[in-house]
C-alpha cells in the first residue's frame, strides 16, 4: 500500500472513534436484554453490524424467538450485501482478502470509501480498510465495556437503560428520514408495530413492517 | 442450546453471508433503481417499528411507562441535531430519573 493519505486518515478515525464508542450503548442494550457478556462481544465480533446487532437484541428481549430475531437483523443486513456489490469492483480483492473486506463492509466503511473517491481510487481503498479495522477494533472494545457495565448495574431500569435501547434506534434511522414520505412509513410501521403487538406473536409484528417497505418500493 | 445461543449463531451467519454474497454477485444485477429504493426503505420501517414496540410494549402487553419519557427527550435531543451519545444518554437519565421517583 502507498502513502496513507492524510485526511483519508482523519476521516477514516474520526468516524472509527465516534462510531465504535456506540458499542457502550449496544454491549449495555444486549446485556439489559438477557444476552451474556460472552454473547454480546461475539455478536459484535463475528455480526459487526450495529442495526442488526440491536435488532436481534430488542427482538430477543422483547420475548421474541430465535428465528423473528435472526429474520430481523438479516433483512437489516441486507444492505451491506448491496454495499458489498458497490465495494467489490473497487476493491479487486479475492480469496481471503476479499473474507475480511465482506466482514468490514458495512455502512460507515463504505461511507467513508466513496467520500474518499475525489480524492483517488487508492484513496479510496484506504478508506474503506481503515474505517472498517478501525470501527471494528473500537464497537469490539466498547461493546465490552458497556457489557461489562451492564452487568454491574443490576436493575437496569434504574439506569434508563430500558430507554437507551428505543433511543439508540431512534438515533438510527433519524437520519435516513429525509422526506415526508420517509417520515411517513417510519410513523405507520411505529403504529403498525405497537398495535399488533398484542395479537401477532412477539417480534412478528416489527418483520412485517419489513415487507410493508417492500411493497411500498415495489409501487412507487 | 437456548434460544440466545441460537440467535447470536444465526444473526451472525446470515449477516457474514449477506456481506460476503454482495461481494460475489455482479454489479448489474443489483442496479434496478427499485431494488435500491427499497433498500434504503426497510431500514426505516425496521428501526421505527423497533423504536414503538421497545418503548410502548413488555412481553405483548402495552404499556406507557417512564420509557416514553426517555423517547420524548431523545425526540428533542435529535431535533436540537445533538450527536449519538447525548441522544442516548440524556434519555436513559430522563427514563432513569423517573422510575426512580415512582419506585
Amino acid at each position: 500500500m502507498s502513502k496513507i493519505n492524510s485526511a483519508t486518515l482523519r476521516d477514516s478515525l474520526s468516524v472509527s472513534l465516534t462510531v465504535g464508542a456506540y458499542g457502550v450503548a449496544f454491549g449495555a442494550a444486549a446485556v439489559a436484554n438477557g444476552f451474556t457478556v460472552l454473547q454480546s462481544c461475539l455478536l459484535s465480533l463475528l455480526t459487526f453490524s450495529g442495526a442488526s446487532q440491536f435488532a436481534v437484541v430488542g427482538v430477543l428481549g422483547a420475548g421474541g424467538t430465535a428465528l423473528s430475531g435472526i429474520a430481523t437483523a438479516s433483512l437489516l443486513g441486507i444492505r451491506n450485501g448491496l454495499y458489498g456489490v458497490i465495494m467489490a469492483p473497487r476493491l479487486k480483492v479475492k480469496g481471503f482478502k476479499r473474507i475480511v473486506a465482506a466482514q468490514v463492509t458495512i455502512d460507515e466503511s463504505t461511507g467513508v470509501a466513496l467520500g474518499q473517491e475525489v480524492r483517488s481510487p487508492e484513496a479510496m481503498r484506504q478508506g474503506f480498510w481503515l474505517t472498517g479495522f478501525g470501527v471494528f477494533i473500537f464497537w469490539n472494545l466498547f461493546t465490552l465495556a458497556g457489557a461489562l457495565g451492564a452487568q454491574a448495574m443490576g436493575d437496569i431500569r434504574a439506569w434508563g437503560l430500558d430507554a437507551a435501547v428505543p433511543a439508540a434506534f431512534l438515533g438510527l434511522v433519524w437520519p435516513r428520514l429525509k422526506t415526508n414520505s420517509d417520515r411517513a412509513l417510519a410513523i405507520g410501521c411505529a403504529v403498525f408495530a405497537v398495535a399488533m403487538t398484542p395479537i401477532l406473536p412477539a417480534g412478528l409484528p416489527i418483520i412485517v413492517t419489513a415487507f410493508i417497505a417492500i411493497a411500498i418500493g415495489l409501487r412507487k | 442450546m437456548n434460544q440466545y445461543w441460537i440467535a447470536v449463531i444465526g444473526t451472525s451467519a446470515i449477516a457474514f453471508a449477506l456481506k460476503y454474497s454482495g461481494h460475489s454477485v455482479p454489479e448489474k444485477w443489483l442496479a434496478h433503481p427499485k431494488i435500491q429504493r427499497i433498500n434504503t426503505l426497510i431500514p426505516i420501517a425496521l428501526l421505527s417499528a423497533l423504536v414503538a414496540a421497545q418503548t410502548f410494549t413488555e412481553k405483548s402487553k402495552l404499556m406507557i411507562d417512564h420509557r416514553l419519557l426517555g423517547l420524548s427527550v431523545a425526540i428533542i435531543a435529535l431535533l436540537l441535531k445533538a450527536p449519538f451519545p447525548v441522544v442516548v444518554i440524556s434519555a436513559a437519565a430522563s427514563s432513569a430519573l423517573l422510575y426512580n421517583l415512582n419506585n
